[in-house]
């Protein structure tokens, strides 16, 4: 059976795929801020054994496609006798990729965090988790805001690969589009105009945030 | 439920696994060569503002740095031939491959050559340097010096993503994994011994751009 489709049709259904590719980078944003606060305690934390842990994570993670890693966490669930639908893989593979991505980002700011700053707190007899909570963090948080917005660009990118899972965000549905009209030049011309209404303000907002914080910062 | 690993079914496979890391390095060779050389062209263009390249490679990087390497690589291999523009599959990731580094690698060499000062050029042709050798030695070369370690982890990064190159048929390293996975049905193994190579991999042209870097970029290793 052939369908016709309008203009309009490819639109529409781009659009339902694009919320969903919202969707997922939301939720592996949040969650992976979240479990990267995790890595990054352990990244930074006084155990040895659990910073090189950590380290590995992170390297594991940056020197890996991220389709692997989608791969792994797909096929790896599996084998425990769950099936896993596709969007839940995409979900917590993307979580554990931001989450290293953004634990060495952080890592980054804390360490600029002067010497000093450390010294200082702990004569004043704080433990770590005080010198961490009133006098690192809030100043690494400052210099940290920018890169994490720019990341928070690759994560939108990133959820284009879950589409090889099979998870139908906004590529997904792009490529069934194009073979279901038979015009690819238009369809991912589209697809690529919804991925740069996502990202752009983004890139833009973090070029803007570099420039004001490191502008007073010095 | 136990699981029994079976690698064996994948080493069976060594061959296929070979040949793809082989592909992997070669398309991630010859797409770092043009890629680098593309944005030092951009980034020129940038920084001392030619017309009417700067606008024209200012759009380019804001397109590519905001869409994912799988739509432009489908945009490609899938749209272009509506314009009469037919690629094979390993023209397609190639010429991905170098448009994507393209755009990255003309915002990060840009960045170095703005932080050379400006008095460094005016002491240059003050000692009655050609144009092309204060290009070379006093712009370009210090410029590459400084971003080099940038350079290459943007290297990396385009290397691992050309992993989605095998959705359209370049027979690269994960291309290998899906097919190997499709005979011995044993996905994880597969998946993970892949990822493992992808690892070293990562290493390994991380290892050599630094000895590049040493030696040609920074000129300190000379014997």
């Amino acid at each position: 059976m052939m369908m016709e489709f309008t203009l309009w049709d490819i639109v529409r259904n781009l659009i339902t795929g694009l919320e969903w590719t919202l969707g997922l980078s939301l939720t592996a944003f949040l969650l992976g801020g979240i479990v990267g606060l995790l890595v990054l305690a352990g990244r930074i934390g006084k155990f040895p054994w659990l910073r090189k842990t950590m380290r590995g994570y992170i390297e594991l993670f940056q020197g890996t496609p991220l389709l692997m890693q989608l791969f792994l966490v797909f096929f790896g669930i599996s084998l425990m006798g769950v099936d896993v639908p596709a969007w839940l893989a995409a979900a917590i593979g993307l979580t554990l990729f931001t989450s290293a991505y953004l634990a060495e980002i952080w890592r980054g700011c804390v360490e600029a965090i002067p010497k000093g700053q450390w010294e200082a707190s702990s004569s004043l007899a704080m433990t770590w988790v005080e010198q961490m909570r009133y006098v690192i963090l809030p100043q690494a948080l400052r210099i940290a805001i920018a890169p994490t917005v720019g990341f928070s660009v690759q994560v939108v990118k990133g959820t284009s690969v879950a589409s090889i899972i099979g998870f139908a965000e906004l590529t997904k549905t792009g490529g069934m589009l194009a073979n279901a009209t038979f015009k690819p030049f238009l369809v991912f011309g589209l697809v690529a105009i919804g991925y740069f209404i996502l990202c752009y303000p983004l890139s833009h907002f973090a070029a803007r945030l570099e420039r004001k914080y490191h502008g007073s910062a010095h | 439920m136990a699981y029994h690993f079976d690698f064996a079914a994948v080493w069976e496979y060594r061959e296929q696994l070979a040949t793809g890391a082989l592909h992997t390095l070669g398309l991630i060779t010859v797409g770092a060569g043009l890629g680098v050389s593309l944005g030092t062209f951009g980034a020129i263009s940038r920084a001392w503002k030619i017309k009417p390249f700067d606008k024209l490679f200012t759009a380019y990087v804001e397109l590519i740095r905001n869409t994912p390497f799988l739509v432009q690589l489908f945009f490609i291999f899938f749209g272009l031939p509506a314009l009469g523009i037919k690629l094979g599959e390993w023209q397609a990731a190639i010429i991905a491959m170098v448009v994507n580094l393209g755009a990255y690698s003309t915002e990060i060499i840009r960045a170095g050559i703005q932080a050379i000062p400006r008095g460094q050029i005016e002491a240059a042709s003050s000692l009655a340097m050609t144009r092309p050798q204060i290009f070379r030695h006093i712009v370009l070369r210090p410029a590459l010096q400084k971003v080099w370690p940038a350079l290459t982890s943007q290297i990396v990064i385009v290397m691992l993503g050309s992993s989605v190159c095998s959705q359209i048929s370049a027979e690269e390293l994960t291309y290998a994994a899906n097919f190997i996975q499709s005979r011995n049905f044993r996905a994880f193994e597969t998946y993970i011994t892949v990822a493992l190579m992808y690892l070293l991999l990562a290493f390994g042209v991380r290892w050599l751009l630094n000895q590049f870097g040493n030696r040609f970029v920074s000129g300190r290793a000379k014997p």
